[in-house]
């Protein structure tokens, strides 16, 4: 019970059987979780790389703070394994406590102990030092995030974006094996949380932390992360980087989940794709019939006069150098918003055409 | 399982098994007692005291429904000047135990006393035989009594309703078109009936417990039989019999309350609807409320109360305060202290126990701890004897093994009371930590764990430093109740010495009231201390109310 994390090892150094050279700093396999007859995760499976940040993408519900609190040794998995630098710490066998997986996590609410100062806050972690060393190394922690000189302070008196930057020295003060951040810009306004955001990204890239940021923000996440774990109804639907997520998602929620979509009916036939805006060269390989298309603002253009479909243009607004323009489109269920060059479009009718990238097909069953 | 682990485990068990001890005892006493007491017991005792007890609860829980309930909705659903204080004033009862009211009225209604005195004085009466007032010492006058002190109990859950959810509803009622009464029968009451039932079961607890009251005023009651029996005709084992009886009677009390809630949880706390639209009175309608309200407080609290403090004064003037008084003090501050250092101890360890030994073993541990709450004082006290005994033969035994000397820790020393002390009220200590513990944020232990924190050092460094004040109150709640305690104290203290309960039972056993009423006063004005934390705890939240409804 009273065991101490020893101070955080170099990566995997070949204990417990493992290779030394087993890249991966932490292993999710086939993790499930539920609590009472709710399933919260199923069969999730997921790595992460030294010095790597892992966004996990999701509206609320979809099970990615459990996944957190399962990584951290808070919960434990009904099923599957996780492994930290080759070690399991949860799976067959029992579950190591939170206290010695040497993670660290930072709270939405940031979890700061309000009976003790910053500087003790800080140095919470790191009991297996003395009390010189500890405290040296809290200080320097709060330097980094720009607090020195707030040691003494309660976390009551301290403004959000200072208690989120505390939490952030606290978590990283023991020098985790793995970063834990659960929406931890949630609780700012808009205009802290930008560079709040910035400051704590340019920390665990200096300091090369391999990290997991849980966010419902899909800006965030692309911001933030080397690569994005999308998740829905406790399930991973999809883990790649941005690019890849954003050019060749699996289905239309994943789709959607980076940028707009309008998503409209085809039909594909003989390698070709018949959509209402026109019939193109059919992009991915799919078998004939109908499909789901979605396509992106940029694969659809405004075309000139006798090369397109026609459209009825219905509201135009103002938005700066550009403006916002809907467009009805005969066989559409809702009109395209699309964003145009000021000056592109004068009359009352368009006619639209599709361009090559950018266009998603799926099958017909896929569910939205 | 590491050792500190295995270490913890032990503790609560053995813990467990002293919480269980007192009723396994009585249980193991009724099953090998001897026949040849029973039927004496059956024949004669028992009837009558089952009786007694059965009409003292059916008229003390009639009169503390009718006054709880009815001052209650006199604060929740009326405005009228002096409202506010009355709010407060309604809780100066739970100041007063129940034997010393019964003392203090003994006094002021004797023949002699001032009450007497003053009615001759006014009919220009002479001789006391000529005016014959309903004597006290009765059924009725227990039942009267114990209804004006024990009523705070309904009261105080009952009005926590009414602030709590009533403001709405009320509303409603009264848009449809229900006047005041019927707003209150139809739609209050039922409303308040869970509060109102624990209230009541709370009540009935403590009247079952008194033992002082009850046989000041003559009443044999089984709890009185109890320790008559033990004291006066040192018959132990039918004591234990008379206490298996009203072991029996507190669990039905206790189904009787859960059938009578219906299976509804009584919500004591969260969050507050608007603050009842009070209906404003004036005139003389005001000034009866005010009065209708100020009665039970007068009869509970203003006039015992005011009584001890002119007949200390008097005794004050004449001879000095008896000289024993600061030894009895002493004795009472020096038993509870030590009892409370027990107490908050052992409620730390049962309150965290769902978060060290894991929810089910502690929520067990819990409930033993509620054990000794719920047994009248000369049960447990009855119960804890056997088990004493064992204990002392225990230690005897080791002594003549090879340590040359006898620890005494169990009968006849201070270790019994304390023991006992914390077995009856270590469900106080249990209940703040517990809600101490509750009320930290679930992220801050997490946090402390994820920072490399075992679940004992969270505790130690997060959980116990942010529940401390709760942890303190219960300990000064817990200190009240043990310095107040009567039947405990009167059975199992040490030869010889004397608390201000025990003092004061002595005084009024042999008839010498004067000598009692400055320990009766001292003991009055520790039971002051709970009520104004419940006066103050009510007014830290009501102004957080007002902003979250802002």
């Amino acid at each position: 019970m009273f065991r101490r994390r020893k101070p955080a090892p170099a990566p995997a150094t070949g204990h417990d059987g493992v290779s030394a050279s087993s890249p991966v700093r932490l292993e999710i396999s086939g993790v499930s979780r539920r609590y009472g007859r709710t399933p919260a995760l199923e069969n999730v499976s997921l790595s992460l790389f030294p010095g790597e940040i892992l966004a996990v993408l999701g509206d609320s519900g979809c099970g990615k703070s459990t996944l957190l609190r399962l990584v951290a040794g808070l919960e434990t998995p009904d099923a599957g394994e996780i492994h930290i630098d080759g070690r399991r710490v949860a799976g067959r066998g029992g579950s190591e406590p939170p206290d010695t997986r040497g993670v660290g996590l930072m709270f939405q609410d940031y979890a700061l102990f309000p009976h003790l100062t910053v500087l003790a806050n800080v140095r919470f972690g790191l009991n297996h030092l003395s009390s010189r060393q500890a405290r040296a190394v809290a200080l320097e922690r709060l330097a980094e995030v720009g607090l020195a000189g707030r040691e003494e302070s309660y976390p009551a008196t301290l403004s959000g974006g200072e208690a989120q930057r505390v939490a952030l020295a606290r978590a990283l003060a023991p020098r985790p094996r793995v970063l834990l951040l659960d929406e931890p810009f949630s609780n700012l306004d808009a205009g802290t949380r930008e560079r709040v955001r910035a400051d704590t990204l340019a920390v665990l890239r200096q300091d090369g932390i391999s990290a997991i940021l849980v966010t419902h923000d899909a800006a965030e996440a692309v911001e933030f992360a080397d690569r994005i774990a999308l998740m829905r109804k406790g399930r991973l639907i999809q883990c790649d980087t941005a690019e890849a997520l954003y050019r060749a998602p699996v289905s239309p929620f994943a789709a959607r989940a980076l940028g707009d979509v309008v998503t409209v009916a085809g039909i594909a036939a003989g390698g070709r794709l018949t959509t209402p805006l026109g019939t193109i060269p059919l992009p991915s390989s799919a078998p004939d019939g109908a499909v789901q298309v979605c396509l992106r603002p940029e694969a659809i253009r405004i075309v000139r006069r006798g090369e397109g479909v026609p459209g009825q243009v219905l509201r135009r607004s103002f938005a700066g150098a550009s403006s916002r323009i809907d467009i009805e489109v005969p066989g559409l269920d809702a009109p395209l918003r699309l964003t145009a060059a000021q000056d592109a479009i004068t009359g009352d009718s368009v006619e639209l055409g599709l361009v090559e990238g950018g266009i998603l097909v799926f099958p017909e069953s896929e569910r939205a | 399982m590491t050792p500190a682990r295995g270490l913890l485990y032990a503790a609560s068990a053995m813990l467990a098994a002293v919480l269980l001890a007192p009723v396994l005892s009585l249980a193991v006493a009724a099953a090998d007692g001897s026949g040849a007491l029973w039927p004496h017991l059956a024949a004669y005792v028992l009837p009558q005291a089952i009786r007694d007890t059965f009409l003292l609860l059916a008229g003390v829980g009639i009169l503390v429904i009718g006054l709880g309930t009815g001052t209650a909705w006199l604060v929740s659903a009326f405005a009228f000047p002096g409202r506010r204080l009355l709010d407060a004033a309604l809780l100066l009862p739970l100041a007063v135990p129940t034997y010393v009211v019964a003392y203090a009225y003994l006094d002021l209604m004797h023949p002699l006393g001032p009450v007497q005195t003053g009615l001759r004085t006014l009919l220009g009466l002479r001789s006391p035989r000529d005016l014959s007032l309903p004597d006290l010492r009765s059924l009725p006058g227990c039942v009267l009594l114990l209804g004006f002190v024990l009523y705070p109990y309904v009261y105080l859950p009952t009005r926590a309703l009414f602030l709590m959810r009533a403001g709405t509803l009320l509303e409603a009622a009264r848009m449809l078109g229900a006047g005041p009464a019927r707003t209150f029968f139809r739609v209050a009451l039922p409303l308040a009936r869970p509060a109102i039932v624990l209230g009541t079961g709370l009540a009935l607890m403590e009247a079952l417990n008194d033992v002082g009251a009850a046989e000041f005023l003559g009443v044999r009651t089984l709890t009185v039989q109890v320790y008559a029996t033990w004291v006066n005709r040192s018959d132990l084992p039918g004591a234990a019999q008379i206490a298996l009886v009203m072991l029996v009677g507190v669990v039905g009390l206790v189904a009787l309350e859960r059938l009578a809630r219906g299976g509804r949880g009584y919500a004591g706390s969260g969050h507050r609807d608007r603050p009842t639209a009070r209906r404003r009175l004036s005139g003389w309608r005001a000034t009866l409320a005010l009065t209708l309200g100020l009665t039970p407080v007068l009869l509970g609290f203003g006039l015992p109360a005011g009584y001890l403090v002119w007949a200390t004064w008097q005794r004050l003037l004449g001879t000095g305060l008896p000289e024993t008084l600061a030894a009895q003090a002493l004795n009472t501050v020096f038993y509870a202290s030590i009892a409370t250092l027990v107490t908050v101890a052992m409620g730390l360890l049962v309150a965290a126990s769902p978060h060290l030994l894991g929810r089910r073993s502690g929520s067990a541990l819990i409930r033993a701890a509620g054990l000794g709450y719920a047994m009248p004082g000369t049960v447990l006290a009855v119960g804890l004897l056997a088990p004493l005994a064992l204990l002392d033969n225990g230690l005897a035994s080791l002594a003549d093994a090879g340590l040359g000397w006898a620890p005494a820790v169990g009968l006849g020393t201070g270790a019994a009371l304390v023991i006992a002390y914390t077995l009856r009220f270590l469900t106080i200590s249990v209940g703040a930590t517990e809600a101490g513990l509750a009320r930290i944020p679930s992220t801050l232990p997490d946090a402390a764990r994820v920072l490399g924190r075992g679940r004992f050092g969270t505790l130690l460094a997060v959980q116990i430093p942010l529940a401390w004040p709760a942890v303190l109150s219960g300990a000064l709640l817990a200190f009240v109740d043990m310095a107040k305690e009567l039947p405990v104290t009167l059975l199992l203290r040490p030869l010889n010495v004397e608390t201000l309960s025990t003092h004061l039972y002595g005084e009024a056993a042999r008839g010498t009231y004067e000598d009692g009423a400055a320990s009766a006063l001292l003991i009055v004005l520790t039971g002051l201390i709970p009520v104004a934390l419940l006066l103050r705890l009510d007014r830290d939240a009501a102004p957080r109310q007002s902003r979250s409804d802002a």
